[in-house]
């Protein structure tokens, strides 16, 4: 099974790079741009049937940083596995 | 009494000579040095040390996979015990990982590496590390960090505050670090995480600016406090 993960630095916890970012995006000229945050993505092929319980456990004991980060895993189905 | 220590190398460690060294200066005896993959400490250590550098080349998050490695679990066993924990720059970030201590160490404010003489004020005296020194004495220790932004949701700052577990606060703040914090001690004062490098001011410099031996007042703090015992 094919799992991605998103990890996101929670709302209210100031972003420098995302805000570096959009200063970035705004010297190209592009106009309209807020709230740029920067995360993680990470996929993974872990073995069929492991349960949602195991995949947050894997989340929140390394890949997400609870102080400051969220998650949002994603099953992913063959037409959208990662090449 | 011979003062037994350990210093811990991970992958990517870079200051754990630095450490054995300021370690050995101070107490007459060498540091053992520990390597990650070890499931067990030697027995009857005095102190362990989790030296600066980038242990597993930062990834995933500085200090992560570190805090995940079968030495951790040997040094957060020995923590429960009271054996003090010192942490320094990564040492910290593995600290703030492994949960030893809260919050954690984000990317500096400023977004650039800083590599300069921090000054220092100590803010609690009520530990091993910082029992010899005056409250509010100013220190110049140096800092070479690019994640030091110290971060704990407000309620954890006040904690923090309010119980005297904050070691240390930056005069020049050179990170964000939420409320200045530059160093933070455990419930039992006995793991100290800071993210300036004492043991890069192990000695007089020609001129002030060169650097000093504020950090050997840590070191001496604690092995004096042990032998005390």
């Amino acid at each position: 099974m094919n799992i991605r993960i998103l990890v996101r630095l929670k709302p209210g916890v100031l972003d420098p790079q995302g805000r570096a970012v959009h200063h970035s995006l705004d010297s190209l000229g592009f106009e309209g741009v807020e709230n740029v945050r920067i995360g993680r993505m990470i996929e993974m092929n872990v073995a069929d049937g492991t349960s949602d319980e195991t995949i947050k456990a894997m989340c929140e004991q390394l890949l997400a940083n609870m102080v400051i980060e969220d998650f949002a895993i994603e099953k992913l189905d063959a037409q959208t596995e990662p090449a | 009494m011979a003062f037994k220590a350990a210093v811990i190398t991970f992958p990517g460690s870079n200051c754990d000579r630095d450490m054995a060294v300021a370690l050995e200066a101070v107490s007459g005896e060498p540091a053992i040095r520990v390597w990650h993959g070890d499931a067990d400490l030697p027995d009857g250590l005095d102190f362990i040390a989790l030296p600066g550098g980038f242990s597993y080349g930062d990834y995933l998050r500085s200090g992560a996979i570190a805090a995940k490695s079968p030495v951790l679990r040997a040094v957060i066993a020995a923590a429960e015990r009271g054996v003090p924990v010192l942490g320094v720059c990564n040492g910290f970030q593995v600290l703030t990982e492994s949960g030893l201590l809260p919050g954690t160490l984000m990317r500096n404010a400023g977004q650039s590496f800083v590599c300069r003489t921090s000054e220092l004020e100590v803010a609690s005296t009520a530990s091993p590390f910082t029992q010899g020194f005056e409250a509010g004495e100013r220190l110049r220790i140096p800092v070479a960090h690019h994640d030091g932004n110290y971060f704990a949701d407000e309620a954890t700052l006040d904690g923090l505050e309010g119980t005297g577990r904050v070691a240390f606060r930056y005069l020049d703040n050179p990170n964000g670090s939420r409320r200045d914090i530059a160093g933070v001690l455990s419930e039992n004062g006995r793991v100290l995480g800071m993210m300036p490098h004492p043991e890069r001011a192990m000695e007089p410099a020609a001129h002030p600016s060169m650097g000093g031996q504020d950090g050997r007042k840590l070191f001496e703090n604690v092995i004096k406090g042990l032998v005390a015992a």
